[in-house]
């Protein structure tokens, strides 16, 4: 076997030292009513796992070979040739948590970069080492700020958070007395700003906003932060397209406590949904109650510059039951993958891939608008993806695409009932003219 | 330190097969940006240009990103890469861990379009490729645990075992009463206790007896129609498996408990017993660990959860289900789910390796088990007399001695690792488990050769040495890694935890 680098010999010379007869010997504590070999096919080659895989991967529709309008929290952006194969590096790869700083601290150095990126991107002053994605990354800034609000006991969400997120939070508070309210969109697709704040009261220990939301909009962070600090409660950022980062105003400057959501769109490739970078940002008063890792800037023995993973004491490994978080492996490897995309891009590329992805959406929103039977029922601002009304079952109308190489959208009746009819369509600076235009081309000829 | 002993510490470091790593510094990548540079490229843009949102609800530009060419970036990272130890270069015992050898044909087929490029919400009947591959490796991880059904779900470990107490919880609250407390021994990992918390339980501690594994009697007593279930690892960290574990089981059940087995250690015996006949009700497995997908410096992980049928009903929505066609759906129709844990399949690029991995080895992955127990138990042998061993009990794929001979002469676990790396070896896990005070934890894998153990073995006995004869240059190492022992203690105490743009004026860096 390729990877057991024992040979017979070597096992014969092991055992001996050991001082028993054969391997099977060192399982003498394992009961025999326990064990079982398994019923599984050969051992493959290279060659047989590629042919395998390869047809496998044939059979599933994708980016590369479909025209591509798919979002709903997961987006086709560009990713350097060498943000990938950077990865390949066997001392970023198969390194594994910087526990030892000496010999870690290419990793150490990364995460410090990254969270750097992340506190400038959100315009808060600091960020974790990553969370695994973005609807966890909510659940988890959710506790924090229950954590920081002791004694109440009540979490305000605008509907226009991401269902899946939403989803995922009721998971995570089922069982811990904790509340969870929702504020339903106004008829514009926007959250209301007076219901939000009505929904805010001495109990509540968070109002969370997500922009753009789920339906594509832009939102104003400060509908969030209001609400909060009028009752004393904090305000959470939700970014599920964290591309918009770069066009959108920050949270910090808009009064928002706590940043969280999804980085996938900053580097990452789709994956078919992970695995994805979830991030964390806050401000410094609530630094001591943030989840995840961190890491540090101090310094070595002989006073040079060092990173150190730190303020380990909130962790699970130090405070068992009372940590702030169960997380131990993040997403080490997609950080990573991060900095180099963000590092790449910087100050100018970001910009470009913001308002590229932008500009191309308002031309295929405008496109569609003027198609006979389809509607843009949300008026107002969206960033980089827009609901659509067809004048027919979206599902169906999708499919039929689909099969034709247009992969044109999601449809809302994934998640919600009662609007059969509408999709989800997300554009990115990847998608050209002529991609778009075939869409327009290929909706027309279906209604 | 005087120079005498930092000569003596080089010279007994050079002898072992040590890195080199050049340069020993690199600046933050906002340090090497210049006003100007571009390292990227994008098409020129095929649209009309337009900016169709309230100017107050956008900004103007990002303050203290980076400008900085390709060039630089490449040599940036590369640069940085080279201050990491990893398992390629060489031994990385993490006990707990399983640092073992990543394949490279998984990082190929993983970046096959129609994974990396693929999109969970594009219509069943063209994604039939990437639900059949995660029904795939679902069947292949049944068959290894003797379980019922599988999630794929959970990000990693640690979510897997919220997912688990979650199901476990719901089966409960099912039949009245979802009771008050999860039972989990001192040895456990600290993920345990944490996850218990965050479903809503009262963690109670067992204290494990002489072996350091469970005592039946403590846990008789504690089990009681209050306790949900017991965690329990299986080995235990001490690599000890609780060879009474179908009684264990009989006791939790008793009373209606649950018993959840965690995975960590899962690689000790896959493919040679099966969690299902211990009586295990749901393990989560480690894709990153036992089935070899990378730890990429920190994850991504991901934690599959495997579940007896009476639990099935709980699991994470939306299930992976094959139709009677021989198509495959999603099964988002689940009323009794726990729910979600996060978005979407779950680590998707992980399945991929994970099933990769499992197919090389096809019905010899037992053989991975028979690698990584011959190894440790060959270290152990080669070590002992010279560490101290606090639990002599049989042990599988890992060893936990101590430093209490070397805290004698004032030489502590974590100098011992800190010497490690001057012979160019990932240190042991060190001060876990907590039951063994000044514990180094070490677990070799099965993908060691002898002749790496041997070097191991060769200089855990040098280390031995020179805690007795020259304590103090075990006591100040590292002395030949990139930066000397770092100051954790001024790391905390003075949080700096990133760059800001008014610190370009006045950069903190190295000479």
């Amino acid at each position: 076997m390729k990877f057991l680098p024992a040979s017979d010999a070597d096992r014969e010379a092991m055992l001996r030292a050991i001082g028993v007869a054969r391997v099977d010997d060192l399982f003498a504590s394992i009961p025999a009513e326990v064990r079982g070999e398994p019923e599984l096919p050969p051992p493959q080659s290279e060659i047989e796992i590629r042919r395998l895989f390869g047809e496998l991967s044939a059979r599933s529709a994708n980016a590369r070979s479909s025209a591509f309008f798919l979002g709903a929290g997961l987006y086709n952006h560009y990713v350097s040739a060498i943000a990938d194969q950077m990865l390949y590096r066997a001392e970023w790869l198969t390194a594994y948590t910087p526990y030892q700083p000496e010999v870690s601290q290419g990793t150490l150095q990364s995460i410090f970069e990254f969270q750097t990126h992340v506190c400038l991107l959100t315009g808060l002053d600091v960020a974790n080492a990553s969370l695994y994605e973005g609807a966890s990354a909510l659940a988890e800034a959710l506790l924090m700020a229950g954590r920081l609000c002791r004694g109440r006991r009540r979490a305000v969400l605008s509907a226009g958070i991401h269902p899946e997120y939403r989803e995922t939070v009721r998971t995570y508070f089922a069982n811990l007395d904790l509340e969870i309210a929702e504020v339903p969109l106004a008829a514009d697709g926007g959250t209301d700003a007076r219901a939000l704040e009505a929904a805010v009261d001495e109990r509540t220990f968070a109002v969370a906003l997500q922009s753009p939301n789920f339906y594509g909009r832009v939102e104003d962070w400060k509908t969030a932060s209001r609400a909060a600090t009028a009752r004393g409660a904090l305000s959470i950022a939700v970014v599920a397209e964290a591309a918009s980062l770069a066009l959108l105003a920050p949270p910090g400057q808009a009064g928002i406590d706590i940043a969280c959501g999804e980085a996938q769109s900053l580097g990452v490739p789709m994956q078919n949904g992970g695995p994805l970078l979830g991030f964390l940002a806050c401000r410094t008063a609530h630094q001591r109650q943030i989840p995840g890792r961190l890491v540090g800037e101090t310094r070595d023995a002989e006073g040079r510059r060092a990173f150190c993973l730190t303020l380990s004491t909130r962790e699970q490994h130090i405070r068992r039951e009372k940590a702030t978080s169960n997380i131990c492996t993040n997403q080490g490897l997609m950080a990573l993958a991060s900095n180099i995309h963000l590092s790449l891009l910087g100050r100018r590329g970001l910009r470009e891939i913001a308002t590229q992805s932008h500009a191309k959406a308002e031309y295929l929103k405008g496109r569609i608008a003027t198609l006979p039977g389809y509607r843009i029922p949300y008026p107002g601002p969206t960033f980089n993806e827009f609901v659509v009304e067809a004048p027919a079952e979206a599902q169906p109308l999708l499919l039929r695409l689909a099969r034709r190489g247009v992969l044109a959208g999601v449809p809302l009746s994934r998640y919600e009932a009662g609007s059969p009819n509408r999709f989800l369509v997300a554009v990115t600076e990847l998608n050209t003219r002529e991609e778009m235009d075939r869409l327009v081309a290929e909706l027309g000829a279906a209604a | 330190m005087s120079a005498e002993i930092e000569e003596k510490a080089s010279a007994a470091a050079s002898a072992a097969d040590r890195r080199r790593p050049e340069p020993r510094h690199e600046p933050l990548v906002f340090e090497r940006s210049g006003r100007g540079k571009v390292g990227y490229s994008l098409p020129p843009l095929d649209v009309p240009e337009t900016l169709a949102i309230p100017p107050e609800l956008t900004r103007s530009d990002i303050e203290g990103e980076t400008e900085i060419t390709e060039v630089e970036v490449a040599r940036h990272f590369t640069r940085l890469s080279r201050l990491n130890f990893s398992i390629d270069q060489g031994l990385y015992p993490l006990g707990s861990c399983t640092m073992k050898h990543n394949p490279r044909t998984n990082e190929e087929v993983a970046r096959l379009p129609g994974f990396a490029a693929a999109h969970p919400l594009a219509p069943e009947e063209l994604t039939q490729g990437t639900l059949e591959l995660a029904w795939r490796l679902e069947r292949i991880l049944i068959e290894l645990t003797g379980l019922d059904r599988v999630t794929l779900q959970p990000s990693a470990g640690a979510q897997g075992e919220l997912a688990g107490i979650l199901m476990i919880r719901a089966a409960l609250a099912k039949t009245g009463d979802p009771r008050r407390i999860v039972l989990i021994p001192d040895s456990a990992h600290g993920t345990n206790p944490a996850s218990a918390h965050f479903a809503g339980y009262e963690v109670k501690e067992l204290k494990s007896n002489a072996r350091g594994t469970l005592d039946l009697d403590v846990l008789q007593a504690a089990m009681t129609e209050k306790v949900a279930a017991l965690m329990l690892t299986v080995p235990n960290t001490l690599g000890v498996f609780e060879d009474r574990i179908t009684e264990i089981a009989r006791i939790v059940h008793a009373k209606g408990g649950y018993l959840y087995g965690d995975g960590a250690n899962f690689n000790s015996f896959v493919g040679l017993a099966r969690p299902g006949r211990m009586g295990i009700d749901v393990m989560h497995m480690n894709l990153h660990k036992t089935f070899s997908t990378p730890h990429g410096g920190g994850g991504p992980g991901s934690g599959p959860v495997a579940v007896t049928r009476a639990l099935a009903p709980f699991l994470p929505r939306p299930t992976v289900e094959r139709r009677s066609d021989g198509t495959f759906a999603l099964d988002h129709d689940r009323p009794e789910s726990i729910g979600r844990l996060r978005t979407f399949l779950g680590n998707f690029g992980m399945f991929v390796r994970a099933l990769a991995y499992i197919a090389a080895y096809g019905n010899r992955i037992g053989d991975v088990a028979r690698g990584a127990v011959l190894n440790a138990n060959y270290i152990r042998a080669g070590l002992a007399g010279l560490y101290h061993l606090k639990y002599d009990a049989p042990t599988l794929h890992e060893v936990v001695f101590s430093d209490k001979r070397q805290a004698q002469r004032d030489v502590h676990a974590m100098d011992i690792g800190k010497r490690l790396m001057d012979y160019g070896f990932h240190p042991p896990t060190v001060y876990f488990p907590l039951i063994v005070p000044g514990a180094l934890m070490i677990e070799p894998t099965e993908t060691e050769g002898k002749a790496g153990l041997d070097a191991f073995v060769e200089a855990m006995r040098a280390i031995a040495r020179e805690s007795e004869e020259e304590p103090d240059v075990v006591r100040t190492a590292p002395h030949t890694t990139p930066v000397r022992r770092v100051d954790e203690v001024a790391a905390a105490r003075n949080l700096v935890l990133r760059w800001r743009p008014s610190d370009a004026a006045a950069p903190r860096g190295a000479p």
